[in-house]
């Protein structure tokens, strides 16, 4: 695994309960945001739960930032780590206020280790109005919100977060991430995040663990490992890229903005995004098709030539993925296992992507 | 009214003894309680029956035990003789230890319960945000558990109020040291002064169904035993 750096996070956890076995060894990234990515039962949150020491994996190793939380001879009990966490559903103490929750953590807090004050938090999850309300007043985005600014109140030097989205609708869904969005640009702490929503994922993560059967079966940034074909976890419908890119130029006679990446520009719905404001953007593996020649007289408005790098069987037996390098940037096709055959499609052959869809997220 | 001092003794002796057992059933209870709400031991089921006992057994078998336990031959006794108390029995002290056993599933229960409705979850999040066990037990346990308390608090002030056999056999009958409002209808029954009799018994009467209206009432269906 590649060296991280000082600030990276070392976790190493065994432990079996009867029909589930964990074993991970990570070294995660000391900053941005790991997302802890598999189906339900796949580990995710018994990794969280054991990086926060609600569950004891003897002989376990947990280092943060330098600091050891576990090992062979000490288990620093949950209460005296400095993280935060926020829960999948509501846990907000329904005794007390949203003011008294927010509080319940920082009074804890030594004044010299606090460095989000509680204003901040407040102000960053704009609970401001709710303070004097009780939890059983909140709807569901708001109890979240109070709980993610009550387990920012804590000024932790971690944040581990247990898909705080999946108890929410889509609708409410959609008003928290803005929020999540928000604490990913504007604070510096570390965070793990754990989901099996790879929207969700590929909006806020920086660097993925992909968790199967209680293992961890790749680990990287969030777009090389989201190209790799050869993961056992399929994603179905959801395969796809996460590509970095910079609006690059808006053509407003026809609201179209465009996103550079490293290897070539994709139009994009104008959204009003300033040029050179950083975006995610997601291309899903069932809207990409390919060609041998440069179409012409197509509607589709994002072509884009690149190689064949590989190319896998698909679970479904009809199907095949193609990994493509367009650039420095890889694109994943959806095709029929036929085309792949007609086309000759071999590692090292010049294609032409034809994008139908790309998604602007984050 | 028709009541005689020694009518008036004898309900200011039961509300003395009743309140002073409820107090410590709830300092000793409520550890138990909480141990067993949470414990994965395999003690838990002996513990927890032990705890039920007097929810079954005769007052007479109860008392039975406890006295000889406290007499001056049981261990009991030799220990607190040994501390120089004396023996327990036929004393105030003597009723409350007895009582403290007896009405102890009345406490323990409802407070048991309450721990166990609230669950993990809320110590887990206590856990994150620095919380110590102790504080946990504190600030966010007993919050939460307060209906079962409540519940509880009644409940083992009440079941004290109505004992009777228990006392017979560990306190006998000395006016204004053991003499409870209970027995003292048993005295005025058996010297045929059903006046008097019926005056502490409909008391006794009003009271019980004032206190569960209370908790039937206004809490309803949240106490199971």
């Amino acid at each position: 695994m590649a060296a991280l750096g000082a600030d990276a996070i070392r976790a190493v956890f065994r432990l079996g309960w009867p029909g589930f076995t964990l074993d991970v060894d990570l070294t995660l990234p000391g900053r941005g945001v790991t997302g802890l990515f598999g189906p339900s039962g796949s580990g995710k949150t018994t990794v969280l739960r054991c990086v926060a020491g609600l569950e004891r994996a003897p002989g376990g190793l947990l280092t943060v930032a330098g600091e050891v939380w576990q090992d062979g001879e000490r288990f620093v009990p949950t209460h005296r780590r400095p993280l935060g966490y926020v829960f999948q559903e509501a846990s907000l103490f329904p005794h007390l206020s949203v003011r008294r929750n927010l509080e319940f953590g920082l009074k804890r807090v030594p004044a010299a280790q606090r460095r989000v004050s509680l204003e901040r938090a407040i102000e960053l999850l704009g609970i401001g109005h709710l303070l004097d309300r009780r939890p059983d007043h909140l709807s569901g985005g708001e109890r979240q919100r109070a709980g993610l600014a009550r387990a920012l109140a804590v000024s932790p030097r971690l944040l581990l977060m247990d898909e705080p989205l999946a108890a929410l609708d889509h609708a409410r869904r959609r008003e928290l991430l803005p929020y999540l969005e928000r604490l990913h640009e504007e604070l510096t702490v570390p965070v793990l995040y754990v989901s099996h929503a790879p929207d969700e994922v590929a909006r806020l993560a920086d660097h993925v663990v992909v968790m199967d059967g209680g293992r961890a079966v790749a680990s990287g940034p969030l777009t090389e490992t989201l190209a790799r074909l050869d993961l056992p976890v399929r994603l179905g419908e959801d395969a796809g890229v996460v590509l970095e890119a910079v609006i690059g130029k808006r053509d407003s006679d026809w609201s179209l903005a465009r996103a550079d990446f490293p290897g070539g520009g994709l139009w994009v719905e104008d959204t009003g995004l300033p040029v050179g404001r950083r975006v995610r953007v997601r291309i899903l593996a069932r809207d990409v098709s390919l060609a041998l020649e440069r179409p012409e007289h197509t509607s589709i408005q994002n072509l884009l030539p690149g190689q064949v790098a590989e190319v896998r069987g698909e679970t479904q037996p009809a199907l095949t993925l193609v990994r493509v390098q367009v650039g420095d940037s890889p694109v994943i096709a959806r095709i029929t296992r036929r085309s792949t055959a007609q086309l000759g499609l071999v590692p090292g052959k010049r294609v032409w992507v034809q994008v139908k869809a790309v998604a602007l997220i984050g | 009214m028709d009541f005689s001092d020694a009518d008036l003794g004898a309900v200011w002796l039961t509300l003395r003894l009743a309140t002073v057992t409820t107090v410590l059933l709830l300092l000793v209870g409520t550890p138990v309680a909480w141990w067993l709400a949470r414990t994965r031991s395999r003690w838990k089921g002996p513990v927890g029956a032990v705890v039920a006992l007097p929810l079954v057994l005769p007052p007479t078998v109860l008392g039975f035990y406890l006295l000889v336990a406290m007499g001056p031959h049981g261990p009991v006794g030799q220990l607190t003789q040994w501390l120089g108390l004396g023996t327990l029995p036929f004393t105030f002290p003597g009723l409350v230890v007895a009582s403290v056993v007896y009405s102890m599933p009345f406490v323990v229960q409802p407070v048991q319960n309450a721990f166990e409705a609230v669950g993990d979850r809320p110590l887990e999040v206590a856990a994150t945000l620095r919380a110590s066990p102790l504080d946990r037990f504190f600030t966010v346990a007993l919050p939460l558990a307060r209906p079962g308390f409540i519940t509880a608090s009644i409940l083992g002030f009440a079941h004290t109020v109505g004992e009777f056999g228990v006392v017979l056999m560990i306190g006998g009958n000395i006016p204004g040291v053991t003499r409870v409002v209970s027995v003292q209808i048993y005295d005025h029954v058996e010297a045929l002064e059903y006046g008097e009799a019926h005056w502490l018994a409909g008391m006794l009467m009003a009271f019980s169904f004032v206190v569960l209206l209370a908790l039937y009432g206004f809490r309803p269906g949240r106490w199971q035993r």
